[in-house]
């Protein structure tokens, strides 16, 4: 007969507010197998912990179930508690009486049986539980970053500091993202390249760090501690051991397109070098513009390059590496705004994005820093900031709050009031959110000392009239439409997502919210962790964030990662599948359905009748099952069973509710 | 201004929310059917405050004004209305609220006579008993 | 090519003109339109309250009736356009008024919201094709300067009348430029031209007028081509009454160029006299 303890827990009124405790226990000591009942105020509490770990001793308890609530919160807890009372730690089980009862009830009577029905399953698969032992798995000490804007330099940087190997993707030819087309940035006003380009050379120089720019991610398997990955090098079509970076090539090309870096405000060659702090500073030809790939013939670049480093001949390279920890930092796109006809974007060249207003007014940007009206080349006089281009618009655009616009725009106000003093900015909001250190004091300075105009009211519509930009909004703090002759106007469009998140999620097999933002394993507990062990977030491709926020991130992300390469090895959740080779009829159901690929076919020689026949079995491979089930559900001889979960135990917790 | 209870509650609202099919309570008071509307200079409380004042339930400021009858339906407001809310359907149903308690009609035969014969066309005369008259 | 056609009552009384050339030239374009038998009329407005069943049972005759003879259903009044699509989004989207409704009419065939309604516009694009069009011009427009006024009923809301992007709409400008005419682009294309308002609220009604025009105008057009009747009365009706007083431009249905451009009539007169 086993000695079955349980212990039921209060947590302060969470379950005892809607179950009745002590009814609770009465009838769990009725249970077949149950010596011991006790209950506590708070079980995980280090008082209710030694309870147990006590009662373990005294009544030499083999199973425990605690009643509380749900296993992801606690499980591990009194896992621990039971070790520490010599007890395997798989023999507890959990009966979740909060999450799945008294906060979902309420009245105290159902809620109260419920709650034993709760208990009276969980003792019934306790009796079945076994003792366990988990493996190790080796860790590789390598992390693998993925995008190389500030988010992925920090947290590569930091990675690297610590003293493991990094390896850092990046997509486009230089790394630095978003923050390197920025002016600069608030609440400080320090130049956006001045903070970033010494961050970009520690990169390029860490004896840990080794980049890849102008290469993506392919393909990731495996699990955490060992992720097999496949990076693709596209043909940058230049050696770079031997370019010299002396741009001669660039000036030659005779073929322009629009400059991805500078929102296609200006045009760049198709050999290029996206900005002149670009690291790796290389020019990179884009083959898609190309005159000598689309047409065989050019060749100028080839042709004037000193150093003989332009190779048209270069191809793609596959590399394949392994990393023990994954940070995922590919930040986030800006809405196209081809669904808000009414703002005119596109229709006329005054009317422009924030994105490209700091690309206009950035001294390395298109026009020298100076701001001028796109149609003439004059300095505008009036300029209108329009809030919440689809943001918290779930009609059009995106229901979320791009949480960086309000203090941009306030930003833009300063620097434009700055650099012109005769200009005045107009700014229409629906409302200012300025929580963030020092950033409430930055937007009243922008209305203050800068004398930004705030319209609390949304435009309705912007079109041109003469030379000007007629803007019809509202001021509903004095219900009264407002028209503005602009001169220029400027629409801060929502951040969303990037367009390939979700294709990135399912590579590595980790979660996009409706809006394909990448998920947290737990949004207040858990934010930079995902819900795939050894896979981190940081930076905008987890939400709308600003760079501060960016940077804090990245440094957690970087911590966990680090504390994952700094083990040898780690330690294997045992309740994994497992073959009963007496029943196995090999039929190999499992591994159609297995989404780990942890299940392979084996043969065995049997003997039969004197006879060595062979025999087609499925096998496990317990350090890539995760534990899922799905093989259990497609056995038909039920052969394959989840240990921990097996057909025994399920079958008992049912039988203990309904019978 | 006192707000009450009652008030927020009244079943008006209610009537307005089902006949409409519009809930006042997802307007963040933006601001844009107001910018959006072609008309809204003639009018004397503005669609925006049109939907504030159902959502504080003062009834009387939105079935007095002026503005329910100079609503062209032009669907301009419900358009561009960030969080879908269709303001030219509550115009309507404030429209209809009236016109079917009261029985007044805020057009008479006689007002249209002149211009029918003038040309206007079926369409027009139509439309406009539609949403003046009952 | 076959379909049924709704002509409402605006088109048989005051908009004749509407229907004489739309008529003339789908025929030259080898398009018959059937004119249904008993249709009635559409109710002008389309109820925006949820509970007029009554409004809408005119419509889902005509969409039956079209069902029932297989075809598609055409329209060329933007008011009828819009009450008969509206009308038939709602019986397709809410049980309730799919229930009511044929609960009422007793049809043979109940209508689910199967068939399908579509304005001679889109007939135009969607059916013969702009560039099949532009192949059957005999005397194309060329250098007619002509301004496209979208109006209301056709373009909202969007997604139900799922005619062209609301905000930034073509399908008038593309069936110009089939014609061979030069589109003027002017920002009030798609305003509001006062609709009945200019019944008993002339004033207000005037004012969005003027500003349509005078905007087309300021754009270098040389005459406004609409789709709907009351937009195209209150277009030339209250441009008298602006300031000015003289109408500034003419203004035509874009049946009226097509036929034109077909050469089924002599020019249409544009005004010359503009600097
Ligand atoms: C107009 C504007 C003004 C702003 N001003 C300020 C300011 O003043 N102050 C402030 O604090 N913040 C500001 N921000 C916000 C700031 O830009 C972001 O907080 C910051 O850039 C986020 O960094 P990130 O590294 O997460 O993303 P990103 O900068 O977007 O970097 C992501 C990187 O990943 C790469 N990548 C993407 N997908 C892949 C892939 N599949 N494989 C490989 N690489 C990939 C991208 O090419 C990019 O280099 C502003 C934003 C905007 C739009
Ligand atoms: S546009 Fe919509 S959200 Fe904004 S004030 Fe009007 S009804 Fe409210
Ligand atoms: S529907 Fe009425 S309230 Fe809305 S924009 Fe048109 S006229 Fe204004």
């Amino acid at each position: 007969m086993r000695r079955i303890g349980v212990f039921v827990c209060w947590c302060g009124t969470n379950i005892a507010g809607t179950v009745d405790i002590e009814a609770v226990v009465e009838a769990a000591k009725k249970m077949p197998g149950v010596v011991y009942t006790g209950e506590y105020k708070y079980m995980c509490s280090e008082i209710g912990q030694s309870m147990i770990r006590d009662t373990i001793k005294k009544e030499q308890l083999d199973r425990l179930v605690i009643a509380s609530c749900s296993p992801r919160m606690h499980e591990a807890t009194f896992r621990r508690t039971a070790a520490a009372a010599g007890l395997n730690p798989y023999l507890v089980e959990i009966a979740n009486i909060r999450e799945h009862c008294s906060w979902v009830h309420k009245e105290k009577e159902k809620a109260t049986t419920k709650a034993i029905a709760l208990i009276r399953a969980a003792v019934a698969k306790a009796a079945y539980n076994r003792e366990l032992v988990a493996g190790e798995i080796p860790v590789e000490q390598r992390a693998l970053v993925i995008g190389a804007g500030i988010a992925g330099i920090q947290a590569a940087l930091d990675i690297a500091d610590a003293g493991f190997e990094v390896d850092l993707v990046e997509r486009t030819p230089s790394i630095g993202g978003r923050m390197a087309q920025l002016d600069k940035t608030f609440p400080t006003l320090d130049c956006s390249a001045c903070i970033l380009t010494p961050k970009m050379v520690d990169v390029a120089s860490h004896p840990h760090i080794n980049l890849y720019t102008y290469s993506e991610v392919e393909k990731v398997e495996g699990y955490v501690g060992n992720f097999d990955v496949t990076i693709r090098k596209k043909a940058r079509s230049i050696d770079m051991s031997r370019c010299t970076g002396c741009g001669v090539c660039l000036e030659k090309c005779p073929i322009k397109v629009d400059s991805e870096f500078n929102e296609g405000l200006i045009k760049r060659k198709a050999i290029y070098i996206p900005f002149p702090q670009a690291v790796p500073n290389v020019p990179v030809i884009d083959r898609t513009s190309c005159r000598w790939f689309k047409k065989g013939k050019c060749a100028v670049c080839k042709k004037v390059c000193p150093a003989d480093a332009v190779d048209y001949e270069q191809a793609d390279e596959l590399l394949e590496k392994k990393y023990g920890g994954i940070v995922l930092t590919t930040g986030f796109d800006t809405l196209k705004l081809d669904e808000f006809g009414e703002f005119g974007y596109g229709k006329h060249p005054d009317i422009i994005t924030s994105l490209e207003f700091e690309r206009l007014i950035n001294a390395s940007g298109p026009t020298g820093g100076k701001l001028v009206r796109l149609s003439n080349q004059e300095i505008p006089q009036n300029i209108v900031f329009i809030h919440c281009v689809g943001s918290r618009d779930k009609a059009r655009g995106k229901p979320y709050c791009s949480k960086i616009c309000c203090m941009y725009t306030a930003k833009h106000a300063i620097l434009l009031k700055e650099k012109y003093p005769h200009s005045q900015t107009y700014i229409f909001y629906i409302d200012v959110r300025t929580g963030g250190k020092e950033f409430e004091e930055f937007h009243r300075r922008a209305v203050e000392e800068y004398g930004a105009v705030y319209f609390r009211g949304i435009v309705g519509k912007v079109f041109p009239e003469g030379d000007k930009l007629l803007v019809q909004g509202v001021d509903s703090l004095s219900s009264r439409t407002i028209e503005i002759e602009a001169d220029m106007v400027v629409l801060a469009a929502a951040m969303q997502a990037r367009d390939d998140a979700a294709e990135v999620a399912r590579m590595l097999g980790i979660g996009v919210d409706t809006h394909h933002f990448f998920v947290e394993a737990h949004p207040k507990l858990r934010p930079v962790e995902t819900h795939s062990a050894g896979i981190y977030l940081a930076g905008a491709c987890q939400g709308p964030k600003d760079i501060p926020e960016t940077v804090a991130q990245a440094g957690a992300a970087a911590a966990k990662a680090i504390v994952l390469l700094s083990k040898k090895t780690l330690i294997a959740d045992p309740c994994v599948s497992e073959v009963n080779e007496e029943i196995c009829t090999g039929c190999l159901a499992c591994i159609q359905v297995c989404p780990y690929k942890a299940i392979t076919e084996k043969t065995l020689d049997q003997k039969v009748h004197g006879r060595v026949v062979q025999r087609l079995l499925a096998q496990v491979n317990e350090a890539l099952c995760q534990g899922c089930g799905s093989c259990t559900a497609a056995c038909r001889p039920g052969a394959i069973n989840l240990k921990s979960f097996s057909n025994d135990q399920i079958l008992a917790e049912v039988d203990a509710v309904c019978l | 201004m006192k707000v009450s209870t009652e008030q927020l509650r009244s079943y008006i609202l209610k009537d307005i929310a089902v006949i409409s099919g519009e809930n006042v309570v997802e307007c963040y008071q933006c601001g844009k059917c107001t910018a959006a509307c072609p008309v809204s200079k003639a009018m004397d409380i503005l669609p925006h405050q049109v939907v504030r004042f159902l959502q504080l339930g003062m009834l009387d400021e939105v079935m007095e004004s002026n503005t329910i009858w100079i609503c062209a339906s032009c669907f301009t407001c419900a358009g561009r209305c960030p969080r879908d809310v269709d303001v030219a359907n509550i115009m309507e149903a404030l429209r209809v609220i009236l016109l079917r308690k009261r029985g007044v009609s805020r057009l008479k035969t006689e007002d249209v006579r002149l211009v029918f014969s003038e040309g206007m066309p079926e369409q027009g005369v139509v439309s406009a008993f539609r949403k003046f008259a009952r | 090519m076959r379909f049924s056609y709704y002509p409402g009552c605006t088109l048989k009384t005051t908009a004749t003109e509407l229907e004489r050339s739309a008529l003339k030239a789908a025929k030259a374009l080898g398009i018959e339109l059937v004119e249904q038998k008993e249709w009635q009329c559409c109710g002008a407005v389309f109820p925006l309250v949820r509970d007029e069943i009554a409004a809408f049972l005119s419509s889902i005759r005509s969409l039956a009736a079209a069902r029932d003879a297989g075809e598609k259903l055409v329209t060329i009044c933007a008011a009828c356009h819009h009450v008969i699509k509206r009308t038939n989004h709602l019986i397709k989207t809410d049980t309730e008024v799919r229930e009511k409704v044929n609960g009422y009419l007793q049809l043979e065939t109940s209508y689910l919201g199967e068939g399908s309604v579509i304005h001679y516009l889109e007939m135009l694009r969607d059916e013969l094709g702009f560039d099949e069009l532009a192949q059957k011009i005999k005397q194309p427009l060329t250098g007619r300067k002509i301004a496209a006024y979208y109006g209301c009923l056709l373009l909202r809301p969007a997604a139900i009348m799922a005619f062209d992007n609301a905000e930034n709409p073509r399908i008038i400008e593309d069936f110009l430029f089939a014609l061979g005419a030069t589109a003027v682009y002017y920002p009030y294309r798609t305003e509001c031209c006062g609709v009945y308002l200019s019944l008993n609220n002339t004033q207000i009604a005037t004012d969005m007028v003027e500003k349509i025009v005078s905007s087309a105008f300021s754009y270098g057009a040389e005459a406004l081509v609409d789709a709907c009747p009351l937009c195209h009365y209150n277009l030339l009706e209250l441009q008298k009454k602006t300031p000015q007083g003289k109408p500034l431009l003419p203004v035509y249905y874009f049946t009226e160029l097509l036929e034109e451009a077909l050469g089924l009539k002599e020019q249409t007169a544009v005004r010359k006299d503009r600097k």
